[in-house]
């Protein structure tokens, strides 16, 4: 079988903190009735964590599920199940409206990690997004832009922040954070 | 730069965050329609200085579309509404009458 690696295979850039690309992630879309009890039941059962509420994530031990939009979830799960993952979605499914794709290889996942304020800060150059400690809490999901494309961004625990855009994007995702995190550029206003 | 809240996701971002979709409430005018009605519906927009009723999408985000109310004057927004109504709701006439009393926008005020 061919050898699958993830967009930038695990590049890594060491500014003021630390950028690197995650590797490979399963990552399923699902779309449907997000109050319906059967779709609540699938993600639940296929993430691994709890269904998360309007702009949250939540994560469990080795996946979780992300909300996108009023109709639709990020279901994060370890990329080699992602096939075994959907079978069960379409069995816990059955004839109800959904959609469920494996998006793993459309997608890329970033990571960045350091002291809290400055990874924060790194970010707060490149979204249109209040990153401040008190307003962009771990357990918050936010889409938005990062410069000129769409990216998806949460804090997995402090100091330690996930981005995902799509695959097509991902090395210039990268460039960007680098710029954003290279030494001497430190804004100082949210990291004393 | 405007400020807009997306109703379908509860958001709150800055102007670049979405996208302006032209003006809202439009009355589709098809087949069995007059040229001139046709006409008026393709090009004939309002360019109103003061209240205005427009379609946006929060492109980088939701993706959803949905209505806001703002001024072309002061870059206020009123308020924003979901995208399945046909006329703006009555909290959101309030708010702009709060501002800007008597205020027309095409049939509505």
């Amino acid at each position: 079988m061919s050898n699958m690696v993830s967009a930038l295979n695990g590049a890594s850039a060491k500014g003021f903190v630390e950028v690197r690309d995650m590797g490979l992630q399963g990552m399923i879309t699902l779309r449907g009735d997000l109050n319906a009890a059967k779709l609540k039941k699938a993600a639940r059962a296929v993430g691994g964590a709890d269904m998360p509420e309007q702009g949250h994530i939540s994560l469990g031990d080795t996946g979780g599920a992300a909300w996108m939009s009023p109709d639709e979830l990020l279901v994060l799960v370890p990329y080699t199940e992602v096939d075994a993952r959907l079978s069960e979605i379409a069995k816990a499914m059955g004839d109800d409206h959904h959609l469920a794709v494996n998006v793993s290889d459309a997608r890329c996942m970033f990571g960045v990690s350091g002291d809290d304020a400055l990874v924060r800060e790194a970010l707060a150059k490149l979204m249109p997004v209040d990153l401040s400690a008190r307003a962009f809490q771990p357990g918050q999901f936010r889409r938005s832009r990062m410069a000129q494309v769409p990216a998806a961004l949460w804090m997995q625990a402090e100091g330690e922040a996930r981005i995902v855009c799509f695959r097509s994007v991902a090395q210039y995702v990268f460039d960007l954070l680098k710029g954003a995190t290279s030494p001497g550029s430190e804004v100082r206003y949210l990291a004393r | 730069m405007l400020i807009l809240t997306c109703p379908c996701c509860g958001v709150t971002g800055e102007e670049t965050e979405f996208h302006g979709g032209g003006e809202a409430h439009l009355k589709r005018f098809g087949p069995g329609s007059s040229e001139g009605e046709f006409h008026d519906y393709l090009f004939s927009k309002v360019n109103p200085k003061g209240v205005h009723l427009e379609r946006w999408r929060h492109n980088n985000g939701c993706g959803k579309w949905f209505h806001a109310a703002r001024d072309t004057v002061t870059m206020e927004i009123y308020g924003t509404y979901p995208a399945q109504t046909t006329e703006p709701p009555q909290d959101i006439r309030d708010a702009i009458t709060a501002k800007r009393p008597g205020w027309s926008w095409r049939e509505f005020a």
